[in-house]
């Protein structure tokens, strides 16, 4: 009987898988069908389309030129959400209370229509918006730090070991001193007589009644001395590698290296001016009024995400930002940044003749200023210095008709085509000083 | 033969064998360091309390302190801008256009700011009747970093804000209503300000307005409106004039108002073998005077008698070789007709009315459109003056003047000032008449200001502010408005105004960009009134020619001078240490005395060992006033029997000690005549002077510095006879010393790139010394004090040199002696040199020579040859030999004795933070031991050159300035390239009048001038 029930089961077992099968695949177009009736999502899609027209002015979890929008599409009916996305200014204007409401509780700050939203993209934005807050990552930092930590332990280690051999080895020294000494005294008492060894010329004796060899080496220092004393005067107010801390950690490598912003954006003033100008303030606020926070991936095991954004607020408190009302206060204290290039001022130095005439990139006197995190002075900065580089480049000729006479008779002049800047005249002393 | 003059700057070089003149020949530095004073003297050296073992303690330490103070560099701050204003580029100058209406100058001028502070005035090319832009108005600037200026309002002495002023005034006002207040003001031409100033008295009815010009020009004004109706003055165009006669009046100087000088030497340089034909007759040597044709010392009683005479009088009673000059200048008048032109400066109405009558058919003048930078009357004045002194006036309003200063009856004004019931000063700085008021209203300077003016009738300028008000000051068209409870900014009326009346419908913005707008809409302007009656009577009672019935031994003739003019900005030191064009002096005003009256009076100039010079002093009376110990000064030149002083100089109040010169002259300003009869007596005293007038005498050599002709010989005679280009022996032949076989040296190619010229017409070149103050600006020059003057130790990159010439050379004028009768040629030729010298200005920088002396001597290699064609100068290189200063032929080259900026003992301003806002970011301030000299601006080339780089084109013609040729409203400095063949310099430089100073020593420089070119034609 038994056996029959288990043929009976194993007869009935694709039917069984068959079913077991079927139920679930009914679960699964269920969920299709549900997702075609408006939950069909793809929140990929609403991630891209919310960076690319949203987050001008949105945040998902902060007020920034609009309001918060994490949980939006459950706080608001779907279809109100629709006409508002599209034209909120139409459904003010329609005399809707809701929408009116609102309108007035944000400073009546008039929202951009997007009318070419489709209500799919909608739904995907909004699905994307109504994600539920991502528990916060256990911060990088604090393995890092922990790490930092452990190799400090290691070092202090290291140095206590060091510590203890050296205290043994002394310890021994020490013994085998007093044992020497004890050893005296006893053979003393027994009377044994050491022999007296015979006193050599002492080395240094012999040294200074070598004459020849007192010239070599004195010669050999006083060349030693002129040449260290000769560079370490050369480099006095050279200030190559100079790299203060500024009241603001700025790292050019996030701007300039990660995010591939142009130097001329900030410092647009090398273009047409002698100077390349540090930016003022406003020109930060460009970006930073909508980038008040690092993403966690820009945290370093150096600097934390914590402390980015603590440097952001630095700006926000500098410029007079307030952040919660997303308004200016008007109470500004204007950055003191330190200066790393210091050119004496008898050295005139024009930007733009570099940059704009010369089509010299940054990088050449400045070094991979995108990848410095704290600038430093990377040239030295001497007359040397620059000099070299006036002998050594062409004058950029191409398309520019101020070259085209003067290229013309100082080609003939010299017998080249290519003419370097000393060729020029780049040389002389007042082209820099006066 | 124009060269056989013998030229000379000081009268002591007319002296033979004067061992001053040798030494300062000889010697580029006149005083040796007195290092065998102090270690000469034994006795000195022992009982000083440094032994030598301090010494070297001291030195010791400074050494290790500089070497431990070394080790750390300084942290340098970089603040950038919060908020950057978007017109703003750090390191890039922007221009504004803007107007100087002080009362006293009027131009449209373009102001150079960086990093939004103004630096430097220029004039603005745009505007065809925009006034003079002359040394004041450049100087202007540093003005506006005056230390000494008001901060903000006061109440009786004590610091306000202005909320409180207004109360206080507003509380004062309704105190007063009903009692007599004047509003006494400068001449503000303004359209909106005579606007405003009638709701001001509508509003207050007990307010009346009263306009004061510290230097009257009440006659001419008169004058004008007795014959035409409007209260103006004449505007003239000197260009069209064939033929002038000036009866004293200094036009190409302060003379009604100024500016010119332009017309005047457009007219002066030859062309199509014509120029015009100018005669002078006046008392002091001014700079008319020095351009003159023909100049004829006449004192101002004579000059009465002259200018009656040229209208139509007779010459009886002049001596005889006046009246002779008075007859030819009268025939030539006559034969020029509508070309002819007559100008005086005689105070009186009458005077002024010949004139006026006389030119009525000239082609020069016009009188459609006339001047009303000049607006007050004598009359109104002197009534506003008695009232108060006899106390009919309540109250006083004092706006842009300083009456306690500059009334000659300042002591019982003053008195009587201080018991008014109201008086109330708008002020720039607590100057004489602030320090007495009880409300002190701080005012703006003219930089920080909005407004505008209405200089010639029909064409309007504006005024705008180009720096935030550095102190706590508001404008008294502010104050105005507030106080007739009008809630408008003055920027939004003035707005208004230009709108309804000024535009006729164009752009606003457009005429805030050129800074004026000409159009003929008419403008109802507040007419001043005067006494009631339409006519004015030439009368005593108004000034006029009472001085011929005063009593006194001598004609004083009072002038502005070009520095400081009305004396507004006597606390600026460039202004200060600007040398006089005429006498060479600085820091001071002098009383000008003819050789032969100081001999007279027992009157003496000398020069001390060094080369200074030194006066006596002389007490003047006028009446019964009397001006004590006023330095006087030989004036080659002065009329006999005539003086001549300065007004504008011995102000006090909110002066910096270093600045409180010379005497005021306002004093003797009795019933505004600028012409007085004094007595002179002697007083004890010697004046110690800084007059550089024996200065950089070029180490003696005279030939080939002036060359000079008249306008006969350069129409008839080649080149080759006038204008003799030196020659030099080679292979024992005589050649040119521009064939380049009399070369020692190898040339330098000059012909690639840019070779940059820089010419100067010395016909054209009127002395006026705006370009000194222009370098002063874009160079970063230092003021070195009157005690570093006087040792000759100024810093002028460029000075004009004024050199005086015996007029007997010529010819014609030997035979106009020869054939005076013998009692005239007495008192001519008694001092013939120094009687009436011919004066040629020579603005001298350096030459930028091809072949520069300094060059080869520099023994650090510091100056150095471009090929540019500049001479160029590297102070972080310098040493401090000074061996190219001695080799130096042209003593252009200055060296820095001292540290001038940020330094106690030269406390001017660049040694404050807010004098050294004025300094010019793109050219280096020198320090101590470094030497210096005119760089030909090249940071303005490398500017332009760089413009051009950018924006990818050849330079322009006229792109490349320096900033005397910028400076320079006559034309007389040309600065470009000579290889750009189309240019003006090459045509300049192949001029027939072209000469090289020295040329004869081979420099080759690249600055040339143009020869002295006179029209000596009698008839």
């Amino acid at each position: 009987m038994k056996k029959v029930n288990f043929i009976h089961l194993r007869s009935k077992l694709p039917l069984l898988l068959l079913v077991f099968l079927l139920t679930f695949s009914t679960s699964i177009l269920a969920q299709d069908a549900a997702a075609d009736a408006g939950a069909n999502v793809d929140i990929a899609a609403g991630e891209t389309l919310f960076k690319a027209n949203c987050a001008a002015c949105h945040k998902l979890d902060r007020n920034a030129v609009g309001p918060a929008l994490r949980g939006v599409g459950e706080k608001y009916d779907r279809d109100w959400l629709y006409k508002w996305i599209n034209n909120s200014q139409a459904l003010i204007a329609s005399g809707d209370a809701l929408a009116n409401k609102l309108f007035e509780e944000h400073n009546k700050a008039i929202m951009t229509a997007f009318p070419a939203l489709s209500e799919a993209d909608m739904d995907n934005i909004l699905a994307y918006t109504d994600q539920p807050k991502p528990e916060p990552k256990t911060p990088v930092v604090d393995t890092a730090a922990a790490g930092a930590g452990s190799g400090d332990g290691g070092s202090v280690s290291n140095t206590l070991i060091i510590g203890a051999l050296a205290l043994i080895f002394l310890l021994l020294v020490i013994m085998l001193y007093l044992v020497t000494n004890t050893l005296k005294r006893i053979a003393e008492a027994n009377g044994v007589v050491y022999e007296k060894k015979e006193k050599g010329t002492p080395i240094w004796k012999a040294f200074i009644q070598n004459q020849f060899l007192v010239l070599v080496v004195a010669i050999f220092l006083l060349l030693t001395a002129g040449y260290v004393g000769y560079g370490y005067l050369m480099q006095v107010g050279v200030d190559q590698g100079y790299a203060p801390v500024q009241p603001i950690h700025y790292s050019h490598k996030i701007h300039a290296g990660d995010n591939q912003i142009d130097c001329n954006f900030c410092h647009s003033s090398a273009r047409k001016s002698k100077t390349a100008g540090i930016p003022s303030l406003n020109v930060c606020m460009s970006c930073h009024k909508n980038i008040s926070e690092v993403s966690p991936e820009t945290a370093t095991a150096e600097y934390s995400k914590e402390f980015y954004d603590g440097e952001i607020q630095k700006l926000y408190k500098a410029v007079g930002w307030d952040m919660e009302k997303q308004e200016y206060t008007g109470k500004t204290e204007p950055v003191k940044w330190v200066r790393i290039h210091n050119l004496p001022d008898f050295a005139y130095f024009n930007h733009s003749q570099h940059v704009t005439v010369a089509g010299v990139d940054c990088q050449k006197c400045h070094g991979e200023i995108q990848e410095m995190e704290i600038v430093e002075q990377f040239a030295p900065l001497t007359m040397g210095w620059c000099i070299d580089c006036h002998r050594e480049t062409n004058v950029n000729l191409a398309n520019n008709d101020y070259y085209a006479k003067i290229h013309e008779e100082l080609s003939k002049k010299y017998g080249v085509e290519k003419l370097t800047i000393a060729e020029m005249g780049g040389l002389e002393c007042a082209k820099c000083h006066y | 033969m124009a060269s056989n003059k013998k030229y000379w700057k000081s009268v002591e070089e007319l002296k033979e064998d004067s061992p001053i003149v040798k030494a300062l020949q000889d010697n580029e530095f006149v005083t040796e360091i007195p290092t065998d004073e102090f270690l000469g003297n034994k006795g000195a050296l022992e009982s000083s309390s440094t032994t030598r073992r301090d010494f070297l303690k001291y030195v010791g330490f400074s050494t290790a302190a500089a070497t431990l103070a070394a080790c750390e560099g300084p942290v340098v701050k970089s603040i950038p801008y919060v908020v950057q204003p978007h017109d703003v580029v750090p390191g890039v100058a922007n221009y504004y256009a803007s107007t100087v209406a002080d009362g006293f100058d009027f131009a449209n001028v373009l102001v150079k700011t960086r990093e939004g502070r103004p630096i430097k005035i220029e004039k603005n090319d745009l505007a065809v009747h925009g006034g003079s832009v002359n040394a004041r108005v450049h100087a202007s600037v540093l003005s506006l970093y005056d230390k000494n200026r008001l901060t903000g309002p006061m109440v009786g002495g004590a610091d306000v804000s202005w909320a409180e002023f207004d109360t206080a005034v507003a509380q004062k006002m309704n105190e007063m209503s009903g009692k007599d207040i004047v509003l006494l003001t400068q001449t503000f031409a303004s359209p909106s300000v005579s606007k405003l100033i009638s709701e001001f008295t509508a509003k207050y009815p007990n307010v009346r307005h009263v306009v004061y010009d510290t230097v009257s020009c009440s006659g001419a004004l008169d004058a004008f409106q007795n014959k035409y109706g409007t209260r103006a003055l004449p505007d003239y165009n000197f260009e069209k004039a064939e033929v002038i006669v000036s009866v004293g009046a200094d036009f190409l100087g302060d003379w009604q108002g100024g500016s010119y000088s332009k017309g005047y030497a457009k007219g002066r340089i030859p062309k199509n073998g014509k120029m015009s034909r100018h005669i002078q007759f006046e008392a002091n040597l001014s700079l008319t005077g020095a351009k003159a044709d023909k100049r004829v010392p006449a004192t101002p009683t004579q000059q009465v008698a002259i200018l009656k005479a040229l209208t139509g009088g007779s010459t009886a009673g002049l001596p005889k070789h006046i009246a002779e000059a008075v007859n030819k200048a009268k025939a030539q008048l006559q034969k020029a007709g509508s070309k002819a032109l007559l100008v005086t400066n005689l105070p009186d109405v009458a005077s002024q009315t010949l004139a006026l009558n006389f030119n009525a058919n000239s082609d020069a003048i016009d009188v459609n459109k006339p001047l009303l930078t000049r607006q007050g009357s004598n009359e109104e004045v002197m009534s506003v003056v008695n009232g108060v002194i006899s106390g009919s006036i309540k109250g006083l309003i004092t706006v842009g003047v300083d009456p306690v200063y500059s009334l000659p009856h300042s002591k019982e004004f003053a008195e009587a000032y201080k018991n008014l019931e109201m008086s109330l000063a708008f002020a720039m700085k607590l100057d004489a008449t602030a320090s007495l008021a009880k409300l002190v209203a701080a005012t703006p300077h003219y930089l920080e200001s909005w407004g505008d003016a209405q200089f010639k009738k029909g064409t309007f300028s504006l005024m705008q502010p180009t720096i935030r008000p550095l102190f706590n000051t508001r404008q008294f068209q502010d104050s105005l408005l507030q106080w007739t409870g009008n809630s408008q900014k003055y920027y939004d009326y003035l707005k208004d105004t230009w709108s309804s009346s000024v535009l006729n419908g164009e752009s606003w913005s457009q005429a805030l960009h050129d800074g004026f707008v000409s159009n003929d809409s008419a403008v109802v302007m507040e007419e001043v009134k005067t006494s009631g009656n339409a006519t004015v009577e030439s009368s005593t009672s108004n000034g006029a020619l009472g001085f011929l019935t005063q009593e006194g031994d001598f004609d004083l003739t009072l002038y502005t001078s070009i520095g400081l003019g009305d004396g507004q900005q006597a606390n600026n030191p460039w202004l200060q240490e600007f040398p006089d064009p005429i006498t060479r002096a600085s820091w001071d005003n002098y009383l000008t005395v003819s050789a032969a009256d100081a001999e007279a009076l027992g009157l003496e100039n000398e020069h001390v060992s060094n080369g200074a010079l030194n006066g006596s002093y002389a007490n003047v009376k006028v009446g019964n006033v009397v001006l004590e110990n006023v330095p006087v000064i030989i004036q080659p030149g002065q009329a006999k029997g005539s003086v001549g002083l300065a007004l504008g100089y011995g102000k006090t109040a909110a002066i910096q000690e270093e600045m409180q010169t010379g005497v005021n002259a306002y004093k003797l300003y009795q019933n505004f005549s600028n012409i007085q009869k004094v007595s002179i007596e002697k007083a004890s005293g010697m004046h110690e002077f800084a007059c550089v007038q024996l200065q950089s005498t070029m180490a003696g050599r005279s030939a080939d510095i002036i060359k000079e002709t008249t306008l006969e010989i350069f129409n008839t005679q080649d080149s080759s006879v006038w204008n003799t280009v030196p020659v030099t022996d080679y292979d024992h032949s005589p050649i040119s010393v521009r064939d380049e076989r009399a070369d020692i040296w190898s040339p330098y190619d000059t012909t690639i790139g840019h070779h940059f010229n820089l010419s100067i017409d010395l016909n054209a070149c009127t002395g006026c010394g705006a370009c000194v103050i222009a370098c002063h600006a874009e160079n970063n020059v230092p003021v070195v004090g009157k005690d570093e003057v006087r040792k000759f130790r100024d810093m002028h990159w460029l000075r004009i040199d004024r050199y005086y010439s015996a007029q007997d050379t010529f010819k014609e004028e030997i035979e106009t002696l020869e054939n005076l009768p013998a009692f005239d040629l007495y008192d001519v030729v008694e001092n013939p040199s120094t009687y009436n010298p011919e004066v040629a200005f020579q603005p001298v920088m350096c030459q930028h020579c091809n072949h520069a002396p300094c060059e080869t001597v520099c023994p650090v290699a510091a100056t150095s040859h471009g090929r540019q064609g500049q001479n160029q100068m590297a102070y972080n290189r310098c040493v401090g030999t000074r061996y190219c200063a001695n080799n130096c032929p042209y003593k252009v080259r200055r060296f820095n004795w001292f540290l001038y900026s940020e330094n106690d003992a030269f406390d001017y301003n660049m040694n404050n933070d807010l004098g050294r806002m004025v300094l010019n970011p793109d050219v280096v301030v020198r320090s101590r031991g470094v030497m210096e000299k005119c760089s030909m601006c090249i940071q303005m080339t490398q500017k332009t050159i760089l413009e051009a780089k950018r924006e990818g084109r050849p330079v322009k013609d006229g792109e490349f300035q320096t900033a005397c040729a910028n400076a320079c409203e006559t034309g007389a400095i040309v600065f470009g390239d000579v290889n750009d063949k189309d240019s003006e310099i090459v045509k300049l430089k192949e001029d027939k009048r072209m000469y090289h100073l020295l040329e004869n020593i081979g420099t080759k420089p690249n600055v040339f001038y143009h020869a002295i070119v006179k029209n000596t034609t009698e008839a």
